[in-house]
Order: structure tokens, then C-alpha cells, then sequence
């Protein structure tokens, strides 16, 4: 594609530059460490599931019981090892003679090192096939029956019941959605559990359990079957759970992850470090599984002003690039996020958000941008609001955006009904097609408002990124660069589960999902 | 043309005639698009007191069930003559005045105490009274000489609110209740004024909340000293706080 916005190659390079190396130096600080959700992640892959007591998860009894016994260091795969080859036992047997207090999994006699690779490597490599498999059904479902053109239309469900948010989701299908993504219920993300089975209550949204996943899977793949079209659905890979729902997410085939670096920092309140450590192994997880990250750029204008911080979103789209390649998740897999949150107030507003969203595209051309539509200045006027979101879909086919989540015109009034999100699909298909190669057929004048809003824009993210790799990325997220939100290295929640690793610890995943090429 | 003139003590929609009622509304019913679908429609309409009601549009919306857009002329009115409502009874200042009232009247910084509190996520309404930037041009709280702001963020549990208030010794504490599903912003509303009644601290503060589902007597009601609905921005939570402060001679 040829640049319509004239952008200056050079700042490109110095801003992607200064981005690899931000996350270079992180991710010296992300190899020493583990965390609690990264040991139960390795459990979980390793086959370990269900409950104890009909609540508390076993992934967690036994990391519980691994820390408790001062053994996190060596990771749960050396113990889980050392305790199949002593006992004779799987690690689901293991797991629940732990969690039945018959075990003492730190305490037993020290096994052969290349034994225990052995026998984790094995179960390890089911796993990593399971997921493979799962990527190829992908493959072959879109190949067979065929999918949606992008953008995708992505719309959320949020009854809160599982089984009701299948209907709706499977009903949106039919309108013409392309990704349901289920919202989970408020403040799971600050749960260091992942709760287990499926669930009927919850609030504002639907918790992201396994089975969950199971069962809205299966409601789309039939729904798929019945429109022509694959439909992906898409969960949260956010909050002190970060990779443990990516394991889940690639053991059960969700397409879409929420997946960003920085967003629980800054909008949960939990830890850097330990965010910084989770969403390194959830990405390689999503990455290997074939699943489309999410960033969340879009959140920092909720918070900011979209005109003033719109470098701040580019900036950290950089950032999230470079974490991601790190993780090996390829381009096509990076819907780096950007929203339409301009005051519609503004003369020449939509100009301007023209040339941001343009801007993305050309920097990230074969990422699958994640377009987020207006909320922060949706009222009560659902007629205003349907126009807005009018604008919004105009500017995503204009530009081609990869994700086009729907605006809802009830924004900021409840959670969609069923015909809001109908008549947000017919908005969208209404636009899309009727104004479909728009983009191949105008051009920006140079110079004018649109080129030199891009430029700006560019300027100022390379800038920033230049005074990030100075300060550390730690820094600037304490002097509140990102969204106006301040947080200290050691503030938030989840710090006392990061923990350093001892020699001999070892993750078997992270080099069969990063060292298998693609 | 002569017009007719506006009789207040029975009013009714206008569409294009004075008390023509003309009403436009939208929903969905549970039953399979087609002519059966859009009679029902109809007569959900006039049972809901819809004179002539008409069923200009119905979609299909793929599981069974039909959307639907009616026109009907309201047979009800009301009278408008008659009604009081309860309001925010404060003229409000610029940010300026504010200033100038804290400096002239209170004499000390206030203390403002804000959060989006329960389950609640959505910050946007507390951010846009309390953030430096504020919103739409207004400045948020944290910008005015004289006051001393702090927003909590989001999904804050109501006994960390007033820990916070009772450390920082707030004369002022904002709750803000965006979306909220199946209304449990009203028992947790009722909740934070049971907790400052029990903390013994419920007359030593002024309490605000706001949101789009929220007005003022619905505020009132609850226990609150004012509610702010869609629309009010961070001069007029200002202006009606430091006036009540004074009123109650909490300086």
C-alpha cells in the first residue's frame, strides 16, 4: 500500500526502534521471573483441573501448597516432575493427593534431572498438540465453509448466563456478527483464581470459566455451520489470570484475546512487574494457539483526551508490537487497539480522526487493527448515537480497520438489548458494503489537515518513545505517561506473587510454543 | 395560521398537531417475524393506550424473534400546571467563584473524596468531575485552588470509600453509578449512607452521587444530599457543595 499520509519513514523507524528497545530491557527483568498465574498456567497445561472442595481450583492448591513450602523458585513443572518419577503417579493424581494432604510434593526425595524433563516433556508435548490441533480445525473450518470480510463485525454478549449469552450470541451470528466476544463479570480480573464450571450468574458480564468457553464454542461452530461463516469468539486474557486463561482459551479454540501489556497496570491497578511477567506467557500461548491479541490502547482515551494523547496510543502500540514479537506472535495476529473518541463537538473532527486511524493502518499494515467506537461522548441521544457510530463504521472501511467492535447506540445507558445489536450490525453491513473501495478511490492533499494531523501525531509518538527509552518503561508508567494514570513499581495488586527463579527452574512451553515455527 | 393555545392542565405528545399524541416506540416481542408478529405488535400498542397504532417496521431478528418500530397517538395526558420538582437549589458558580467562595467563606481547602463505587467500571462520570481535564471544556475538581481532590477509580467496595474519607478527612464525598446491571446501584448507594451513618460521620459530610439513572429526589430519597444527572459537570457539584458546607457550618 502506498502511503496516502505522506509519513516520515525515518520517525517510523526511530519510534519502532526505541519500542524494541523498551521491551528488550523489560524483557531481561520478565526471563528472571515467574509468577503464581504463570506456575498454574504450566499445571493447567500440564493437565491439571478441577476443584477442591467444590470451589478452589486444584492448579491453585497446588501452587498454593508449592509456595507455602518455600519451592516457587524451581517452578511447579521441576516439582510436578520430580513427583511423577518418584510416585509413579500423572499430575492430575499428583494435584489431588496434594490437595487431600497425602502428598508433600516439595519434600519428596530428589529424582534423575533428565528424568524429570522426560516425563514432563511428554505430557507437555500432548498439550502443545492439542493446541495445534485445535489452530488446524481453525484453519480448515474457515477453508471449508468460509468467514466474514474483514472488518469483522465484533459484538459483546453480557447476560451474565452462559447459556442465554449463547442465544444471543448465536442470534448476532445470524444478524451478521463475526466475533462474539463474552464480557466477563466486573472484577474478575482481580481474582487470582480462575473460577470452575459453568456459571448462570454474574455481574455486568459472564465469568470466563473453561467450561464457558466449552459451551459458547460449541453454540458458534453450530451457528457457524448453519450461516457459512466461522465465527471466533473472543474472551479477556487480562487481569491477575493473565495466561492461565490463555491455556484455557487455546485448549477450548477462542480465536480473540483481550492480550495487552499495559492495560492492567494502568486501568486495574495490578502490579507491573507481575503484568509485565503474566502477559509474556500468555502471549506465547496465544501466539502458538493461532489467537488474534487485542490491545487496549482504545482505554487510554477514555481517560485522556483523544486529541492531546493520540501519540500515546501509537506510542504504545509500538510497545504491545514489540512485547508480542517478542512472545512470537506474528503481525497478522496484533489487533493493536486505537477508538473513535474525539468530541463530536470539534470542527473537522472526523478528519482528524480519519487521519489517526489511517495512520495506524499505514504503520501497522498487516496488522488486524482493533477499531473501538465511541463511548465517552455517547449520551442519552441514541439518534445521535447511531449517527455517530454511522461515522465511526465510515472511517473503518475508509481505512480498513481489521476488528470493527460495534458501537452500541445505548452506549453508557445499559448493557445491549437484543435489537441494539441488530440494529448496530445493520448500520455497520449498511456502510461497509455500500461504501466498500472507498479508500482505493481518495487521496489526501498534501499538506492539508489530514496529512498534517498524521504527522503530528507521528512526531510526537516517536518523541515520547525516545524519552521512554531514556527513563525505562517502569518509569514512565510512574510519572503516569500512559492514559494520565500514575502507578508505582511497586504499588497494585498481585506484587507477592512474582517470584525469582532459582537455577534448575524450567517452563517446557515456552520453548516447544516459541521454538516450533509456525 | 392561527394556534391553538396550549391548554397545560392536559398535555400530550405533539407530532404535528397540537394533542395529536404522537408517539414513536420500539422493542422487540419473543415471537417469529410475520404478519401474526406485527398484529401483536399492534395490540400490545393500544393496550399500552395507543389510539390507532401503527406497525411501520418489524425485522426478523434470527432466533425467533421480531423487532419492531410503532407509531400511536396517546389517548393520556397530564397535568403540567400541577408539577414540582425536586431540584439541586444552588445557582451555580464559575470555577472562578468557587475559588474565590472557598477563599472568602471556608477559608481552608476542601476535601473531596470521589469513586465509581461496587461493581461498577465505567469511570467516565466520576473522571469527568474530578479529572484535571474534566470534561467538554469544564476543568475537573482536581484543577480548582482550594480544593483538595481525590478520585478512587473505579469499582471501589463501600468500606474503602469511607476508610479513605475518615484517613484524609473528607468534607465531601462523590459517587458516581454509570451502568449497572438489574439496578444494584440502589442498595449500594443505600449501603455507603448506612456505613457514614454507622462510622458516626454522615452529618459531617456532604454527599453527592451521580450517574445517568440517577436524579435528585431519587437521590434525596436515598439519603444523599443531591443527586446530579447526565449533563451537570464539575462547577455545579462544586457550587452545590461548598454551599452546602457553609449551610451546614461544617467549615
Amino acid at each position: 500500500m502506498s502511503s496516502k499520509l505522506n509519513l516520515d519513514i525515518d520517525s517510523i523507524k526511530k519510534a519502532r526502534s526505541a519500542a524494541r528497545t523498551i521491551a528488550e530491557d523489560v524483557q531481561q527483568f520478565i526471563d528472571q521471573h515467574s509468577t503464581v498465574t504463570v506456575e498454574r498456567t504450566i499445571a493447567r497445561l500440564l493437565g491439571i483441573d478441577g476443584v477442591d472442595d467444590g470451589e478452589y481450583p486444584l492448579p491453585n492448591v497446588l501452587v498454593d501448597h508449592i509456595r507455602q513450602n518455600g519451592g516457587m523458585a524451581q517452578g511447579v513443572a521441576f516439582w510436578l516432575g520430580n513427583a511423577m518419577v518418584y510416585s509413579g503417579k500423572n499430575p492430575q493424581e499428583i494435584a489431588e493427593a496434594v490437595a487431600g494432604g497425602d502428598m508433600e510434593i516439595t519434600k519428596l526425595p530428589p529424582q534423575n534431572m533428565e528424568a524429570i524433563k522426560t516425563a514432563i516433556n511428554s505430557i507437555a508435548q500432548s498439550t502443545v498438540d492439542r493446541i495445534k490441533s485445535n489452530r488446524e480445525k481453525r484453519d480448515d473450518f474457515i477453508e471449508n465453509v468460509g468467514e466474514g470480510k474483514k472488518p469483522y463485525l465484533y459484538v459483546i454478549v453480557a447476560t451474565g448466563n452462559i447459556y442465554e449469552d449463547a442465544i444471543q450470541a448465536q442470534a448476532a451470528a445470524r444478524q451478521g456478527a463475526d466475533v462474539i466476544a463474552v464480557i466477563r463479570s466486573t472484577a474478575q480480573s482481580l481474582l487470582d483464581y480462575v473460577p470452575y464450571g459453568a456459571t448462570t450468574e454474574g455481574f455486568g458480564g459472564t465469568f470466563a470459566t473453561q467450561e464457558n468457553f466449552r459451551v459458547m464454542r460449541k453454540a458458534l461452530d453450530e451457528v457457524g455451520e448453519e450461516v457459512g461463516r466461522y465465527i471466533r469468539l473472543c474472551n479477556y486474557c487480562s487481569g491477575l489470570c493473565m495466561p492461565e486463561i490463555a491455556a484455557m482459551g487455546a485448549m477450548e479454540r477462542l480465536d480473540v484475546m483481550l492480550n495487552d501489556a499495559l492495560y492492567g497496570i494502568l486501568f486495574r491497578d495490578i502490579n507491573m512487574q507481575r503484568t509485565l511477567i503474566d502477559q509474556y506467557f500468555s502471549r506465547i500461548i496465544n501466539g502458538y494457539a493461532g489467537i488474534i491479541i487485542n490491545t487496549g490502547e482504545d482505554n487510554y482515551l477514555t481517560t485522556a483526551d483523544a486529541v492531546e494523547e493520540a501519540h500515546t496510543v501509537l506510542a504504545s502500540q509500538f510497545i504491545n508490537e514489540q512485547f508480542a514479537l517478542k512472545a512470537g506472535i506474528p503481525e497478522e495476529q496484533m489487533g493493536l487497539g486505537h477508538a473513535f473518541e474525539m468530541n463530536p463537538d470539534l470542527t473537522n473532527g472526523f478528519l482528524w480522526e480519519l487521519a489517526q486511524a489511517q495512520m495506524a493502518r499505514e504503520i501497522f499494515p498487516k496488522a488486524p487493527l482493533k477499531y473501538m467506537p465511541p463511548t465517552k461522548f455517547m449520551t442519552g441521544d441514541i439518534f445521535k448515537g447511531h449517527i455517530q457510530n454511522a461515522l465511526f463504521n465510515l472511517i473503518s472501511i475508509w481505512t480498513g480497520q481489521g476488528i470493527q467492535l460495534l458501537g452500541m447506540l445505548t452506549e453508557a445507558i445499559h448493557t445491549p438489548h437484543l435489537h441494539d445489536r441488530a440494529l448496530s450490525i445493520d448500520n455497520a453491513k449498511y456502510i461497509f458494503n455500500n461504501c466498500k473501495d472507498l479508500g482505493d478511490e481518495i487521496v489526501f492533499k498534501e499538506d492539508g489537515i489530514i496529512q498534517k494531523r498524521a504527522h503530528e501525531v507521528v512526531t510526537m509518538a516517536a518523541d515520547l518513545l525516545q524519552q521512554i527509552q531514556e527513563d525505562g518503561l517502569f518509569k514512565t508508567i510512574e510519572e503516569g505517561k500512559f492514559g494520565g494514570v500514575k502507578r508505582s513499581r511497586d504499588g497494585g495488586k498481585g506484587l507477592e506473587g512474582v517470584v525469582k527463579k532459582a537455577e534448575g527452574y524450567f517452563n517446557p512451553f515456552i520453548e516447544m510454543m516459541l521454538g516450533e515455527g509456525k | 395560521m392561527a394556534v391553538e393555545k396550549i391548554d397545560y392542565t392536559q398535555v400530550k405528545p405533539y407530532g404535528d398537531t397540537l394533542n395529536d399524541g404522537m408517539v414513536q416506540m420500539s422493542f422487540t416481542l419473543p415471537v417469529p417475524y410475520g404478519e401474526e408478529a406485527k398484529e401483536a405488535a399492534r395490540r400490545l400498542a393500544l393496550k399500552m393506550g395507543l389510539d390507532e397504532p401503527s406497525v411501520v417496521h418489524a425485522k426478523d431478528l434470527g432466533i425467533g424473534f421480531t423487532y419492531f418500530v410503532v407509531y400511536g397517538k396517546c389517548q393520556h395526558t397530564v397535568d403540567y400546571s400541577s408539577i414540582e420538582v425536586v431540584k439541586v437549589d444552588v445557582d451555580t458558580m464559575s470555577k472562578d467563584e468557587v475559588e474565590d467562595f472557598i477563599e472568602a467563606n471556608i477559608k481552608r481547602d476542601i476535601v473531596v473524596v470521589g469513586a465509581c463505587t461496587g461493581t461498577d467500571a465505567h469511570t467516565v462520570g466520576i473522571d469527568a468531575i474530578m479529572n484535571m481535564k474534566g470534561y467538554d471544556g469544564h476543568y475537573g475538581l482536581e484543577r480548582y485552588k482550594g480544593i483538595e481532590a481525590y478520585n478512587m477509580g473505579s469499582q471501589v467496595p463501600n468500606e474503602e470509600l469511607v476508610a479513605k474519607a475518615i484517613e484524609v478527612n473528607a468534607d465531601v464525598i462523590l459517587v458516581s453509578q454509570v451502568v449497572t446491571q438489574k439496578d444494584v446501584h440502589i442498595p449500594n448507594l443505600t449501603e455507603l449512607v448506612e456505613l457514614l451513618e454507622a462510622e458516626g460521620i454522615r452529618d459531617k459530610i456532604v454527599l453527592a452521587c451521580g450517574g445517568p439513572r440517577l436524579s435528585h429526589e431519587l437521590a434525596k430519597e436515598l439519603g444523599y444530599d443531591a443527586g446530579f444527572g447526565t449533563g451537570s459537570y464539575a462547577e455545579d457539584v462544586a457550587s452545590f457543595a461548598v454551599n452546602e458546607i457553609v449551610k451546614r457550618n461544617l467549615i
